[in-house]
Protein backbone atom coordinates (compact mmCIF):
# COMPACT_ATOMS: atom_id res chain seq x y z
CA UNK A 1 0.00 0.00 0.00
CA UNK A 2 1.17 3.39 -0.72
CA UNK A 3 1.95 6.00 2.23
CA UNK A 4 2.25 9.65 0.62
CA UNK A 5 5.34 11.42 1.38
CA UNK A 6 3.22 14.27 2.73
CA UNK A 7 1.25 12.99 4.97
CA UNK A 8 4.61 12.66 7.38
CA UNK A 9 3.93 16.08 8.14
CA UNK A 10 0.73 15.77 9.99
CA UNK A 11 1.78 12.48 11.71
CA UNK A 12 4.81 13.28 13.58
CA UNK A 13 3.63 16.93 14.12
CA UNK A 14 0.95 14.86 15.81
CA UNK A 15 3.40 12.97 17.93
CA UNK A 16 5.51 16.05 18.72
CA UNK A 17 2.12 18.02 19.82
CA UNK A 18 1.32 15.55 22.20
CA UNK A 19 4.63 14.58 23.70
CA UNK A 20 6.60 17.69 23.88
CA UNK A 21 4.75 19.32 27.18
CA UNK A 22 5.24 16.32 28.89
CA UNK A 23 8.89 15.81 27.56
CA UNK A 24 9.19 19.45 29.28
CA UNK A 25 7.78 18.69 32.45
CA UNK A 26 9.98 15.42 33.10
CA UNK A 27 13.29 17.66 32.28
CA UNK A 28 11.98 20.47 34.34
CA UNK A 29 11.35 18.20 36.88
CA UNK A 30 15.14 17.37 37.72
CA UNK A 31 16.32 21.32 37.40
CA UNK A 32 18.34 22.52 40.25
CA UNK A 33 16.88 26.05 39.87
CA UNK A 34 14.10 27.34 41.72
CA UNK A 35 12.46 29.02 38.23
CA UNK A 36 10.42 26.19 36.93
CA UNK A 37 11.19 27.62 33.30
CA UNK A 38 14.89 27.76 32.61
CA UNK A 39 17.04 25.01 33.38
CA UNK A 40 20.27 25.07 35.32
CA UNK A 41 21.55 21.53 36.10
CA UNK A 42 20.48 18.39 37.23
CA UNK A 43 18.82 17.62 40.42
CA UNK A 44 16.48 15.76 42.40
CA UNK A 45 15.91 18.07 45.19
CA UNK A 46 12.16 18.55 44.09
CA UNK A 47 11.53 15.25 44.25
CA UNK A 48 12.60 15.74 47.86
CA UNK A 49 10.26 18.75 48.34
CA UNK A 50 7.18 16.36 47.17
CA UNK A 51 8.11 14.22 49.53
CA UNK A 52 8.14 16.26 52.47
CA UNK A 53 4.92 17.89 51.03
CA UNK A 54 1.88 16.82 53.67
CA UNK A 55 -0.98 17.99 51.32
CA UNK A 56 0.19 16.02 48.42
CA UNK A 57 0.62 12.94 50.67
CA UNK A 58 -3.22 13.01 52.13
CA UNK A 59 -4.33 13.69 48.40
CA UNK A 60 -2.67 10.72 47.55
CA UNK A 61 -3.63 8.12 49.90
CA UNK A 62 -7.37 9.58 50.15
CA UNK A 63 -7.13 8.87 46.39
CA UNK A 64 -5.19 5.56 46.65
CA UNK A 65 -8.43 4.88 49.52
CA UNK A 66 -11.33 5.82 47.26
CA UNK A 67 -9.78 4.30 43.93
CA UNK A 68 -9.16 0.83 45.78
CA UNK A 69 -12.82 1.01 47.25
CA UNK A 70 -14.44 2.10 44.01
CA UNK A 71 -12.78 -0.95 42.27
CA UNK A 72 -13.88 -3.76 44.46
CA UNK A 73 -17.34 -2.28 44.18
CA UNK A 74 -17.95 -1.28 40.73
CA UNK A 75 -16.19 -5.03 39.81
CA UNK A 76 -18.62 -6.86 41.67
CA UNK A 77 -21.83 -4.80 40.58
CA UNK A 78 -20.25 -4.52 37.14
CA UNK A 79 -19.71 -8.22 36.29
CA UNK A 80 -22.77 -9.26 38.04
CA UNK A 81 -24.73 -6.46 35.60
CA UNK A 82 -22.58 -7.27 32.40
CA UNK A 83 -23.49 -11.36 33.33
CA UNK A 84 -26.77 -10.20 33.62
CA UNK A 85 -27.57 -8.17 30.91
CA UNK A 86 -26.10 -10.96 28.18
CA UNK A 87 -27.49 -14.14 29.63
CA UNK A 88 -30.84 -12.69 31.61
CA UNK A 89 -31.86 -9.52 29.59
CA UNK A 90 -33.21 -8.50 26.11
CA UNK A 91 -34.19 -4.59 27.18
CA UNK A 92 -32.67 -2.10 25.37
CA UNK A 93 -33.52 0.37 28.07
CA UNK A 94 -31.30 -1.52 30.72
CA UNK A 95 -28.38 -1.56 28.09
CA UNK A 96 -28.92 2.38 27.69
CA UNK A 97 -28.96 2.41 31.06
CA UNK A 98 -25.80 0.82 31.84
CA UNK A 99 -23.82 3.03 29.41
CA UNK A 100 -25.08 6.00 30.55
CA UNK A 101 -22.54 6.80 32.92
CA UNK A 102 -20.01 6.16 30.29
CA UNK A 103 -21.09 8.51 27.92
CA UNK A 104 -22.84 11.31 30.22
CA UNK A 105 -20.82 14.54 30.45
CA UNK A 106 -19.18 14.44 33.70
CA UNK A 107 -19.90 17.59 34.96
CA UNK A 108 -23.81 16.47 34.85
CA UNK A 109 -23.25 13.54 36.66
CA UNK A 110 -21.15 15.62 38.84
CA UNK A 111 -23.74 18.14 39.71
CA UNK A 112 -26.82 15.91 39.29
CA UNK A 113 -24.86 13.13 42.89
CA UNK A 114 -24.02 17.02 44.40
CA UNK A 115 -27.68 17.67 44.53
CA UNK A 116 -28.75 13.99 45.37
CA UNK A 117 -26.18 14.24 48.12
CA UNK A 118 -27.44 17.41 49.69
CA UNK A 119 -31.40 16.08 49.40
CA UNK A 120 -30.83 13.75 51.58
CA UNK A 121 -28.52 14.90 53.90
CA UNK A 122 -25.31 12.99 53.76
CA UNK A 123 -21.90 14.63 54.40
CA UNK A 124 -19.93 14.82 51.79
CA UNK A 125 -16.41 12.74 52.64
CA UNK A 126 -14.41 10.33 51.33
CA UNK A 127 -17.31 7.67 51.10
CA UNK A 128 -19.54 10.15 48.72
CA UNK A 129 -16.48 10.32 46.07
CA UNK A 130 -16.41 6.09 46.39
CA UNK A 131 -20.23 6.04 45.73
CA UNK A 132 -19.67 8.35 43.02
CA UNK A 133 -16.93 7.05 41.22
CA UNK A 134 -18.34 3.31 41.31
CA UNK A 135 -21.34 4.84 39.22
CA UNK A 136 -19.07 5.23 36.10
CA UNK A 137 -16.31 2.94 37.44
CA UNK A 138 -19.98 -0.02 37.22
CA UNK A 139 -20.41 0.67 33.93
CA UNK A 140 -16.85 0.32 32.29
CA UNK A 141 -16.17 -2.88 34.34
CA UNK A 142 -19.91 -4.18 32.65
CA UNK A 143 -18.51 -2.92 29.23
CA UNK A 144 -15.57 -4.64 29.39
CA UNK A 145 -16.84 -7.85 31.07
CA UNK A 146 -19.98 -8.57 28.08
CA UNK A 147 -17.17 -8.00 25.36
CA UNK A 148 -15.60 -11.09 26.94
CA UNK A 149 -19.07 -12.84 27.64
CA UNK A 150 -19.28 -12.66 23.65
CA UNK A 151 -16.21 -14.72 23.59
CA UNK A 152 -16.86 -16.98 26.05
CA UNK A 153 -18.05 -20.48 25.20
CA UNK A 154 -21.35 -21.45 26.88
CA UNK A 155 -21.01 -25.31 25.89
CA UNK A 156 -19.26 -25.26 28.98
CA UNK A 157 -21.60 -24.00 31.53
CA UNK A 158 -24.11 -26.75 29.55
CA UNK A 159 -21.54 -29.39 30.51
CA UNK A 160 -21.40 -28.16 33.78
CA UNK A 161 -25.20 -28.14 34.82
CA UNK A 162 -25.16 -31.41 32.23
CA UNK A 163 -23.35 -33.01 34.96
CA UNK A 164 -25.12 -31.96 38.02
CA UNK A 165 -23.48 -28.63 38.71
CA UNK A 166 -25.91 -26.05 40.23
CA UNK A 167 -26.11 -23.16 39.18
CA UNK A 168 -24.10 -21.59 41.89
CA UNK A 169 -21.01 -23.96 41.73
CA UNK A 170 -21.21 -23.49 37.98
CA UNK A 171 -21.33 -19.73 38.26
CA UNK A 172 -18.53 -19.67 40.42
CA UNK A 173 -16.24 -22.25 39.02
CA UNK A 174 -16.70 -22.19 34.98
CA UNK A 175 -18.75 -18.70 33.99
CA UNK A 176 -16.19 -16.71 36.69
CA UNK A 177 -12.71 -18.40 35.49
CA UNK A 178 -13.48 -17.79 31.66
CA UNK A 179 -14.44 -14.05 32.41
CA UNK A 180 -11.61 -13.56 34.88
CA UNK A 181 -9.56 -11.70 32.43
CA UNK A 182 -12.10 -9.19 30.77
CA UNK A 183 -12.56 -8.78 34.98
CA UNK A 184 -9.27 -7.97 35.54
CA UNK A 185 -8.92 -5.27 32.81
CA UNK A 186 -11.99 -4.08 33.54
CA UNK A 187 -11.12 -3.67 38.05
CA UNK A 188 -7.70 -1.81 36.02
CA UNK A 189 -9.89 0.48 33.76
CA UNK A 190 -12.01 1.23 37.09
CA UNK A 191 -9.02 1.90 39.33
CA UNK A 192 -7.13 3.92 36.65
CA UNK A 193 -10.15 6.10 35.79
CA UNK A 194 -10.84 6.76 39.59
CA UNK A 195 -6.90 8.24 40.29
CA UNK A 196 -7.29 10.34 37.26
CA UNK A 197 -11.26 11.43 38.00
CA UNK A 198 -11.16 15.12 38.89
CA UNK A 199 -14.93 16.81 37.85
CA UNK A 200 -16.98 14.18 39.98
CA UNK A 201 -14.66 14.35 42.63
CA UNK A 202 -14.51 17.90 42.76
CA UNK A 203 -18.07 18.09 43.56
CA UNK A 204 -18.82 15.64 46.00
CA UNK A 205 -15.29 15.48 48.42
CA UNK A 206 -15.29 17.65 51.24
CA UNK A 207 -13.11 20.52 51.24
CA UNK A 208 -11.34 18.37 53.77
CA UNK A 209 -10.46 15.36 52.68
CA UNK A 210 -9.06 16.50 48.84
CA UNK A 211 -7.86 13.21 46.59
CA UNK A 212 -4.98 14.11 44.59
CA UNK A 213 -6.06 15.44 41.83
CA UNK A 214 -8.18 18.08 43.75
CA UNK A 215 -4.64 19.21 45.42
CA UNK A 216 -3.03 19.62 42.10
CA UNK A 217 -5.80 21.73 40.90
CA UNK A 218 -5.17 23.92 43.74
CA UNK A 219 -1.94 23.97 43.30
CA UNK A 220 -1.80 24.69 39.19
CA UNK A 221 -4.38 27.59 40.28
CA UNK A 222 -2.12 29.62 42.37
CA UNK A 223 0.63 29.44 40.14
CA UNK A 224 3.65 27.25 38.42
CA UNK A 225 5.97 25.43 41.57
CA UNK A 226 8.11 23.02 40.32
CA UNK A 227 7.03 20.84 42.59
CA UNK A 228 4.37 19.78 40.45
CA UNK A 229 7.45 18.81 37.62
CA UNK A 230 8.28 16.05 39.71
CA UNK A 231 4.54 15.07 40.88
CA UNK A 232 3.62 14.53 37.25
CA UNK A 233 6.72 12.58 36.39
CA UNK A 234 5.94 10.30 38.98
CA UNK A 235 2.57 10.30 37.87
CA UNK A 236 3.50 9.80 33.98
CA UNK A 237 5.52 6.66 35.17
CA UNK A 238 3.25 5.07 37.13
CA UNK A 239 0.75 5.74 33.74
CA UNK A 240 3.34 4.62 31.30
CA UNK A 241 4.07 1.42 33.33
CA UNK A 242 0.17 0.76 33.90
CA UNK A 243 -0.61 0.93 30.07
CA UNK A 244 2.52 -0.87 29.09
CA UNK A 245 1.68 -3.62 31.85
CA UNK A 246 -1.88 -3.90 30.37
CA UNK A 247 -1.15 -4.21 26.75
CA UNK A 248 1.22 -6.79 27.77
CA UNK A 249 -1.44 -8.82 29.53
CA UNK A 250 -3.96 -8.21 26.55
CA UNK A 251 -1.07 -9.99 24.60
CA UNK A 252 -0.46 -12.67 26.76
CA UNK A 253 -4.27 -13.76 27.35
CA UNK A 254 -4.71 -13.04 23.69
CA UNK A 255 -2.04 -15.47 22.63
CA UNK A 256 -3.11 -17.80 25.15
CA UNK A 257 -6.65 -17.98 23.97
CA UNK B 1 -14.25 -20.57 21.38
CA UNK B 2 -15.02 -20.56 17.29
CA UNK B 3 -18.54 -21.56 18.20
CA UNK B 4 -21.27 -18.52 17.18
CA UNK B 5 -22.48 -16.85 20.38
CA UNK B 6 -25.87 -16.60 18.88
CA UNK B 7 -26.40 -20.08 18.79
CA UNK B 8 -24.70 -20.91 22.39
CA UNK B 9 -27.04 -18.36 24.14
CA UNK B 10 -30.28 -19.60 22.80
CA UNK B 11 -28.95 -23.39 23.20
CA UNK B 12 -28.24 -22.89 26.77
CA UNK B 13 -31.56 -22.35 28.53
CA UNK B 14 -33.48 -24.34 26.36
CA UNK B 15 -31.25 -27.37 27.48
CA UNK B 16 -32.02 -25.85 31.17
CA UNK B 17 -35.40 -26.42 30.81
CA UNK B 18 -35.61 -30.17 29.90
CA UNK B 19 -33.40 -30.80 33.05
CA UNK B 20 -35.52 -29.10 35.38
CA UNK B 21 -39.06 -30.18 35.68
CA UNK B 22 -39.20 -28.67 38.87
CA UNK B 23 -38.62 -25.43 38.70
CA UNK B 24 -40.24 -23.11 35.10
CA UNK B 25 -37.57 -21.68 33.31
CA UNK B 26 -39.25 -18.06 33.98
CA UNK B 27 -39.25 -19.01 37.29
CA UNK B 28 -35.55 -19.45 37.23
CA UNK B 29 -34.73 -17.09 35.05
CA UNK B 30 -36.30 -14.40 37.67
CA UNK B 31 -34.11 -15.81 40.05
CA UNK B 32 -31.27 -15.30 37.70
CA UNK B 33 -32.45 -11.78 36.93
CA UNK B 34 -32.75 -10.42 40.57
CA UNK B 35 -28.98 -12.22 42.02
CA UNK B 36 -27.46 -10.43 38.63
CA UNK B 37 -29.02 -7.49 37.68
CA UNK B 38 -30.89 -6.66 41.11
CA UNK B 39 -27.53 -5.11 42.90
CA UNK B 40 -26.29 -2.65 39.42
CA UNK B 41 -29.72 -1.53 38.02
CA UNK B 42 -30.60 -0.91 42.11
CA UNK B 43 -27.25 1.51 42.13
CA UNK B 44 -27.91 2.94 38.74
CA UNK B 45 -31.17 4.01 40.04
CA UNK B 46 -30.17 5.53 43.24
CA UNK B 47 -27.07 7.22 42.51
CA UNK B 48 -27.53 7.32 38.62
CA UNK B 49 -31.55 8.07 37.17
CA UNK B 50 -32.60 9.68 40.82
CA UNK B 51 -30.13 12.44 40.85
CA UNK B 52 -30.49 13.06 37.33
CA UNK B 53 -34.44 13.59 37.47
CA UNK B 54 -33.66 15.91 40.78
CA UNK B 55 -31.41 18.17 38.71
CA UNK B 56 -33.69 17.98 35.80
CA UNK B 57 -37.11 19.00 38.51
CA UNK B 58 -35.18 21.86 39.81
CA UNK B 59 -35.09 23.95 36.50
CA UNK B 60 -38.50 24.81 36.94
CA UNK B 61 -38.15 25.89 40.84
CA UNK B 62 -36.78 28.97 42.13
CA UNK B 63 -33.42 29.42 44.38
CA UNK B 64 -34.16 30.48 47.81
CA UNK B 65 -32.58 33.67 49.61
CA UNK B 66 -29.79 31.73 50.92
CA UNK B 67 -29.17 29.03 47.96
CA UNK B 68 -31.63 25.75 48.64
CA UNK B 69 -34.78 25.78 46.23
CA UNK B 70 -37.59 26.98 46.51
CA UNK B 71 -40.26 24.39 45.51
CA UNK B 72 -42.71 26.70 43.74
CA UNK B 73 -42.97 26.24 39.77
CA UNK B 74 -41.72 29.15 37.56
CA UNK B 75 -40.43 29.53 33.95
CA UNK B 76 -38.06 31.80 34.61
CA UNK B 77 -34.65 29.49 34.51
CA UNK B 78 -35.53 29.12 30.71
CA UNK B 79 -36.22 32.78 29.96
CA UNK B 80 -32.99 33.53 31.85
CA UNK B 81 -30.88 31.18 29.89
CA UNK B 82 -32.07 33.36 27.02
CA UNK B 83 -30.43 36.51 28.28
CA UNK B 84 -27.80 37.65 26.10
CA UNK B 85 -25.32 37.34 29.33
CA UNK B 86 -25.40 33.52 28.93
CA UNK B 87 -26.64 32.87 25.70
CA UNK B 88 -23.14 34.37 24.58
CA UNK B 89 -21.72 31.78 27.27
CA UNK B 90 -23.56 29.06 25.36
CA UNK B 91 -22.90 30.18 21.51
CA UNK B 92 -18.88 30.96 22.74
CA UNK B 93 -18.92 27.49 24.08
CA UNK B 94 -20.30 26.03 21.07
CA UNK B 95 -17.59 27.78 18.52
CA UNK B 96 -14.60 26.85 20.34
CA UNK B 97 -15.65 23.15 20.82
CA UNK B 98 -16.59 22.72 17.03
CA UNK B 99 -12.87 24.62 16.39
CA UNK B 100 -11.49 22.36 18.45
CA UNK B 101 -13.14 19.61 17.40
CA UNK B 102 -12.35 20.97 13.45
CA UNK B 103 -8.92 21.56 13.85
CA UNK B 104 -8.55 17.90 15.69
CA UNK B 105 -10.34 16.26 12.35
CA UNK B 106 -7.71 17.78 10.26
CA UNK B 107 -4.77 16.75 12.47
CA UNK B 108 -5.93 13.50 13.36
CA UNK B 109 -6.94 12.49 10.53
CA UNK B 110 -4.12 12.18 8.32
CA UNK B 111 -2.09 10.71 11.53
CA UNK B 112 -4.99 7.71 11.50
CA UNK B 113 -4.27 7.50 7.57
CA UNK B 114 -0.87 7.02 7.98
CA UNK B 115 -1.14 4.82 11.68
CA UNK B 116 -3.41 2.22 9.58
CA UNK B 117 -0.64 2.09 6.26
CA UNK B 118 1.96 1.13 8.32
CA UNK B 119 3.64 -2.37 9.26
CA UNK B 120 1.65 -4.29 12.30
CA UNK B 121 4.79 -4.26 14.68
CA UNK B 122 4.55 -0.24 14.05
CA UNK B 123 1.30 0.20 14.20
CA UNK B 124 0.73 -0.76 17.50
CA UNK B 125 3.41 1.06 18.61
CA UNK B 126 2.00 4.33 16.93
CA UNK B 127 -1.39 3.86 18.70
CA UNK B 128 0.04 3.09 22.15
CA UNK B 129 1.64 6.94 21.42
CA UNK B 130 -1.34 8.13 20.74
CA UNK B 131 -3.31 6.78 23.36
CA UNK B 132 -0.50 6.99 26.33
CA UNK B 133 -0.93 10.80 27.00
CA UNK B 134 -4.48 10.25 27.26
CA UNK B 135 -3.78 8.13 30.40
CA UNK B 136 -1.72 10.10 31.96
CA UNK B 137 -3.09 13.16 34.56
CA UNK B 138 -5.40 15.41 32.70
CA UNK B 139 -4.73 18.35 35.09
CA UNK B 140 -0.97 17.57 34.87
CA UNK B 141 -0.76 17.93 31.17
CA UNK B 142 -3.12 20.94 31.10
CA UNK B 143 0.00 22.26 33.78
CA UNK B 144 2.25 21.15 30.97
CA UNK B 145 1.05 23.89 28.60
CA UNK B 146 1.10 26.59 31.31
CA UNK B 147 4.48 25.94 32.05
CA UNK B 148 4.84 26.03 28.09
CA UNK B 149 3.19 29.29 27.02
CA UNK B 150 3.19 31.51 30.41
CA UNK B 151 5.05 34.92 30.07
CA UNK B 152 8.42 34.23 31.42
CA UNK B 153 8.08 30.37 29.48
CA UNK B 154 9.67 28.35 27.85
CA UNK B 155 8.53 29.43 24.18
CA UNK B 156 8.45 33.24 25.14
CA UNK B 157 12.34 32.35 26.63
CA UNK B 158 13.49 30.88 23.01
CA UNK B 159 11.79 33.30 21.05
CA UNK B 160 13.54 35.62 23.22
CA UNK B 161 17.37 34.21 22.12
CA UNK B 162 15.70 34.51 18.73
CA UNK B 163 15.24 38.22 19.52
CA UNK B 164 11.28 37.74 19.30
CA UNK B 165 8.58 38.26 21.72
CA UNK B 166 7.85 38.50 24.65
CA UNK B 167 4.63 37.26 23.82
CA UNK B 168 0.91 36.95 25.86
CA UNK B 169 0.23 33.28 24.96
CA UNK B 170 -1.50 32.57 27.69
CA UNK B 171 -5.58 33.29 29.14
CA UNK B 172 -7.01 33.49 25.13
CA UNK B 173 -9.15 31.81 23.53
CA UNK B 174 -6.56 30.52 21.06
CA UNK B 175 -4.85 28.85 24.48
CA UNK B 176 -8.25 27.19 25.04
CA UNK B 177 -8.88 25.86 21.51
CA UNK B 178 -5.08 24.61 22.18
CA UNK B 179 -5.46 22.66 25.27
CA UNK B 180 -8.97 20.96 24.15
CA UNK B 181 -7.27 19.79 21.01
CA UNK B 182 -4.04 18.74 22.93
CA UNK B 183 -6.11 17.04 25.78
CA UNK B 184 -9.15 15.04 22.95
CA UNK B 185 -6.87 14.28 19.96
CA UNK B 186 -6.30 10.76 20.70
CA UNK B 187 -10.24 10.32 20.84
CA UNK B 188 -10.26 11.85 17.79
CA UNK B 189 -7.58 9.63 16.01
CA UNK B 190 -8.82 5.94 17.34
CA UNK B 191 -12.31 5.90 16.27
CA UNK B 192 -10.59 7.23 12.77
CA UNK B 193 -8.47 4.77 12.66
CA UNK B 194 -10.94 1.95 13.31
CA UNK B 195 -12.72 3.15 10.29
CA UNK B 196 -9.93 3.77 8.04
CA UNK B 197 -8.28 0.37 9.01
CA UNK B 198 -11.62 -1.23 8.14
CA UNK B 199 -11.82 0.19 4.36
CA UNK B 200 -11.14 -2.41 1.86
CA UNK B 201 -7.71 -1.05 -0.16
CA UNK B 202 -9.05 -2.74 -3.30
CA UNK B 203 -11.89 -0.26 -3.34
CA UNK B 204 -9.12 2.30 -3.89
CA UNK B 205 -7.23 0.25 -6.26
CA UNK B 206 -9.89 0.00 -8.05
CA UNK B 207 -10.53 3.68 -7.94
CA UNK B 208 -7.07 4.49 -9.24
CA UNK B 209 -7.01 1.60 -11.85
CA UNK B 210 -10.50 3.33 -13.20
CA UNK B 211 -8.14 6.54 -13.52
CA UNK B 212 -9.09 8.22 -10.52
CA UNK B 213 -6.25 10.78 -9.04
CA UNK B 214 -5.57 10.57 -5.41
CA UNK B 215 -7.46 13.06 -4.56
CA UNK B 216 -10.64 12.28 -6.19
CA UNK B 217 -10.17 8.57 -4.86
CA UNK B 218 -9.82 10.74 -1.26
CA UNK B 219 -12.86 12.71 -1.85
CA UNK B 220 -15.25 9.74 -3.66
CA UNK B 221 -14.01 6.76 -2.26
CA UNK B 222 -11.55 7.43 1.15
CA UNK B 223 -14.07 10.12 2.73
CA UNK B 224 -17.17 8.92 2.42
CA UNK B 225 -16.45 4.89 3.77
CA UNK B 226 -14.84 6.42 6.94
CA UNK B 227 -17.88 9.14 7.15
CA UNK B 228 -18.93 7.32 10.26
CA UNK B 229 -15.66 7.23 12.12
CA UNK B 230 -15.24 10.88 11.51
CA UNK B 231 -18.53 11.68 13.21
CA UNK B 232 -17.69 9.63 16.11
CA UNK B 233 -14.06 11.37 16.40
CA UNK B 234 -16.03 14.51 16.11
CA UNK B 235 -18.65 13.52 18.54
CA UNK B 236 -15.83 12.25 21.57
CA UNK B 237 -13.97 15.89 20.93
CA UNK B 238 -16.91 17.91 20.89
CA UNK B 239 -18.36 16.63 23.64
CA UNK B 240 -15.86 16.61 26.93
CA UNK B 241 -14.92 20.06 25.12
CA UNK B 242 -18.63 21.64 24.71
CA UNK B 243 -18.72 20.69 29.35
CA UNK B 244 -15.37 21.35 30.00
CA UNK B 245 -14.89 24.28 33.00
CA UNK B 246 -10.95 23.02 33.85
CA UNK B 247 -9.15 24.30 30.83
CA UNK B 248 -11.20 27.38 29.88
CA UNK B 249 -10.48 28.19 33.84
CA UNK B 250 -6.44 27.12 33.39
CA UNK B 251 -5.47 28.08 30.06
CA UNK B 252 -8.49 30.82 29.54
CA UNK B 253 -7.62 32.54 32.88
CA UNK B 254 -11.50 33.58 33.59
CA UNK B 255 -11.39 36.11 30.95
CA UNK B 256 -13.18 34.33 28.49
CA UNK B 257 -15.75 31.49 29.95
CA UNK B 258 -17.36 28.32 28.97
CA UNK B 259 -20.61 27.14 29.87
CA UNK B 260 -18.98 24.47 31.92
CA UNK B 261 -17.62 27.54 33.93
CA UNK B 262 -20.96 28.77 34.40
CA UNK B 263 -22.45 25.24 35.55
CA UNK B 264 -19.72 25.19 37.93
CA UNK B 265 -20.31 28.69 39.22
CA UNK B 266 -24.13 28.25 39.93
CA UNK B 267 -23.65 25.18 42.02
CA UNK B 268 -20.09 25.97 43.93
CA UNK B 269 -20.04 30.19 44.17
CA UNK B 270 -23.92 31.92 43.55
CA UNK B 271 -25.23 28.78 44.94
CA UNK B 272 -28.31 29.06 42.23
CA UNK B 273 -28.63 25.40 41.98
CA UNK B 274 -31.96 25.80 39.76
CA UNK B 275 -30.49 27.69 37.11
CA UNK B 276 -27.39 25.96 37.30
CA UNK B 277 -29.25 22.74 36.46
CA UNK B 278 -30.89 24.91 33.78
CA UNK B 279 -27.79 25.65 32.07
CA UNK B 280 -27.05 21.82 32.60
CA UNK B 281 -29.93 20.68 30.80
CA UNK B 282 -28.97 22.97 27.85
CA UNK B 283 -25.68 21.41 27.56
CA UNK B 284 -27.23 17.80 27.58
CA UNK B 285 -29.83 19.26 25.39
CA UNK B 286 -27.27 19.59 22.81
CA UNK B 287 -25.10 16.86 23.11
CA UNK B 288 -28.72 14.58 22.70
CA UNK B 289 -28.92 16.51 19.36
CA UNK B 290 -25.35 15.43 18.11
CA UNK B 291 -25.79 11.95 19.71
CA UNK B 292 -29.29 11.61 17.10
CA UNK B 293 -26.90 12.86 14.49
CA UNK B 294 -24.54 11.13 14.59
CA UNK B 295 -27.23 7.70 14.89
CA UNK B 296 -29.18 8.88 11.91
CA UNK B 297 -25.98 9.26 10.05
CA UNK B 298 -24.54 5.57 11.10
CA UNK B 299 -27.35 4.55 10.01
CA UNK B 300 -27.30 5.95 6.36
CA UNK B 301 -23.98 4.71 6.26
Amino acid sequence: MRRPRLLYVPFWATYVFLYAPIAVLVVMSFNSGDSPYSFEGLSLKWYGELAGNAEIGKGLVNTLVVAAGSTVLSTVLGTLLAVGMARHSRSKVLDAIGVLPAVLPDLVLAIGLLVFYASIRMTLGLHSVLLAHTVFGMAFVAAVVRTRLAHADTSLEEASRDLGAGPVTTFFRITLPQLAPGIAAGALLAFTLSVDEFVIAFFTAAPTEPTLPIVIYSMVRFGVTPEINALATLLLAVSFTVVIVAQRMTRLTESLS
Amino acid sequence: MTRSTVSGATAAPRSRRSRAPGRTAAGRSAVGRLVFLGPGLAYLIVLLLVPLALVLSYTIFRRGRFGGVVYEATGENFTRLLDPLYLDVIVGSLKLASIATVIALLVGYPTAYLIAQLPRKWKTIALVAIVLPFWTNFLVRIYAWIVLLSGPGLVNSTLGDLGLGPFEFLYNQGTIVTGLVYSYLPLMVLPLYAAIEKLDPQLREASANLGARPARTFVSVTLPLTLPGVVTGCLFVFVPSFGNFIIPELLGGGRSIMVGNLIRDQFLKARDWPFGSTLALALLAVLVVLLLLQAWSARRA
